[in-house]
């Protein structure tokens, strides 16, 4: 049941049992998961819950202890999986190569796969980062940007792979309000576009009820909840709730 | 220390798989080689003259005393080239290019650029290890034949000008050139591309597996150049006793 024209849609991912540990200490406790081709899934939870620990099993950077991650079915360790499907990554801290520059680290992936001539890249190069709000940035190296910035060009470097999954580690923080905006809405866009699965691990309350389908919340390596927005907001389990209406409530004393 | 045997030869192994793509890396292969020269050219220079002079320094008066002056360019000449050369040249790349590339591929680990390559599909291997590999494996043995000429001609000037030896020009080359065969020349050749393989294994490999922040860095730059150096004066001793076989 694999798809006719694997380039024009998102795909499924299926993460079952998914256990790690690091040095003895258990990470991830069975996660259970799935999601569903072009859809928008925002995972969020507390500090170290683990969230980036499992987007790195997501798209094959890790390997499980126990458990699997399937795209379309299909084990995401092999490496002809990894070969078939176009994936994408924005790292939490960007994870630019510094000694590229930025022009570079964007077009890096159809440099390397040669997948268009040099003139087509330095269009398509412009063409992302334009969209993700920076111009005249294309000749400066990593360590010149910011860190919003270097978030962006991320952003952009994922784009230009044109994937069929894209995972997004925090891509708002560090972000001014407005950048926020407009990133949130590449990402409805890209969805609506080519239909990709998109995986955001935030912990913007505003950009995962904006634009998620569902909603995932983990603690300490376990999914708490898994639904549509609405549902997640009425669960009544005290620990969501609390995460979900923290607030700034700083009482001053006179 | 050599717990990291088995990982090094399956590294080689991977890149050697790769080498069908060395053509497509030309860019970085050149690029790393012009780095590897201009880290490396004068200092090789610098050494090159005085590990020649002060091996003249050292037999010429012996030989003098002895009456056997007339060996002391054929004993120079080959002490260079089969043994001197490469193992100096080997020690001083370990020291600049070895540990630049730990460095440079172990902050790359740390600092998740590799997982970001990974993620683009693009093998570390292909992209980071082999136009290392191939670049340190050309150069080396060019630097070695660079470093043989220049320690030659060190030799000969402390031959010349020192009071104690005293020898002519002519006399020092005239029994070099008697000596000093093509296979000498080759033999040091050899050396150098099998230090220049096991400083480019090493250090990739030493990259590679950096761990934590940048005191993993200066651990995998530390260990890069102590586990090549080490590496390379043991098999010097089983590579001299190999190429003995075919003098
Ligand atoms: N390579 C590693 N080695 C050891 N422990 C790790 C490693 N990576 C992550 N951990 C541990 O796993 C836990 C989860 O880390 P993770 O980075 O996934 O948190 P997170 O949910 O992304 O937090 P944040 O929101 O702060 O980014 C942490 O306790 C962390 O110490
Ligand atoms: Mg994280």
């Amino acid at each position: 049941m694999s798809a006719t024209h694997p380039t024009q849609r998102g795909v499924r991912v299926d993460i079952q049992g998914l256990r790690k540990s690091y040095g003895g200490q258990e990470v991830l406790h069975g996660i259970d998961l799935t999601v569903q081709p072009g859809e928008i899934f925002a995972l969020m939870g507390p500090s170290g819950s683990g969230k980036s620990v499992l987007l790195k099993h997501v798209i094959g950077l890790e390997k499980p202890d126990a458990g699997e991650v399937s795209i379309e079915g299909e084990p995401i360790r092999s490496q002809a999986v990894r070969d078939r499907y176009r994936m994408a990554m924005v790292f939490q801290s960007g994870a630019l190569l510094n000694s590229l520059t930025v022009a570079e680290n964007v077009g890096l992936y159809l440099v390397e796969h040669r997948l268009k001539p040099p003139a087509e890249i330095v269009r398509i190069v412009r063409e992302k980062l334009d969209l993700v709000g920076l111009n005249g940035v294309e000749a400066k190296y990593p360590n010149e940007l910011s860190g919003g910035m270097k978030k962006r060009v991320s952003i952009a470097r994922a784009l230009v792979i044109d994937p069929q999954l894209i995972l997004y580690d925090e891509p708002t923080s560090e972000l001014d309000p407005l950048i926020a905006v407009t990133i949130a809405e590449e990402i409805v866009k890209l969805k609506r576009r080519i239909g990709v699965t998109s995986l955001v691990v935030t912990h913007d309350r505003d950009l995962a009820f904006g634009i998620a389908d569902r909603i995932a919340i983990i603690q300490d390596g376990t999914i708490l909840f898994a639904g549509a927005p609405a549902d997640v907001k009425r669960n009544p389990d005290p620990l969501i709730q609390r995460f979900l209406n923290a607030e700034f409530k700083i009482h001053i004393e006179s | 220390m050599f717990q990291n045997f088995g990982e090094m030869i399956v590294l080689l192994w991977r890149v050697l798989r790769l080498a069908p793509q060395t053509w497509r890396q030309r860019g970085k292969v050149m690029e790393q080689l012009f780095e590897i020269g201009n880290a490396s050219l004068l200092m090789a220079c610098i050494l090159s003259i005085f590990i020649g002079g002060v091996i003249a320094l050292q037999i010429g008066p012996v030989l003098v005393e002895r009456g056997m002056q007339s060996y002391l360019g054929g004993i120079v000449g080959l002490s260079m080239c089969k043994e001197l050369a490469p193992v100096m040249m080997a020690v001083l790349i370990a020291g600049r290019i070895g540990s630049a590339m730990a460095a440079e591929i172990g902050s790359m680990k740390v600092y998740q650029e590799i997982d970001a390559l990974q993620t683009m599909n693009i093998n570390p291997n292909s992209y980071l290890v082999l136009p290392r590999l191939t670049a340190i494996s050309v150069a080396l043995p060019l630097l070695v034949i660079f470093s043989i000429l220049i320690g030659w001609i060190g030799g000969a000037l402390v031959c010349v000008y020192n009071q104690h030896i005293g020898i002519s020009f002519q006399a020092f080359f005239s029994d070099l050139s008697q000596t000093v065969k093509i296979k000498h020349l080759l033999n040091g050749l050899f050396k150098g591309y099998v230090f220049a393989v096991i400083i480019g294994v090493v250090s990739c490999h030493q990259g590679l597996k950096t761990m934590g922040g940048p005191r993993g860095i200066g651990r995998s730059v530390t260990k890069a150049v102590v586990n090549s150096i080490v590496l390379i004066l043991i098999l010097d001793y089983f590579l001299t006793r190999l190429l003995q076989y075919f003098d």
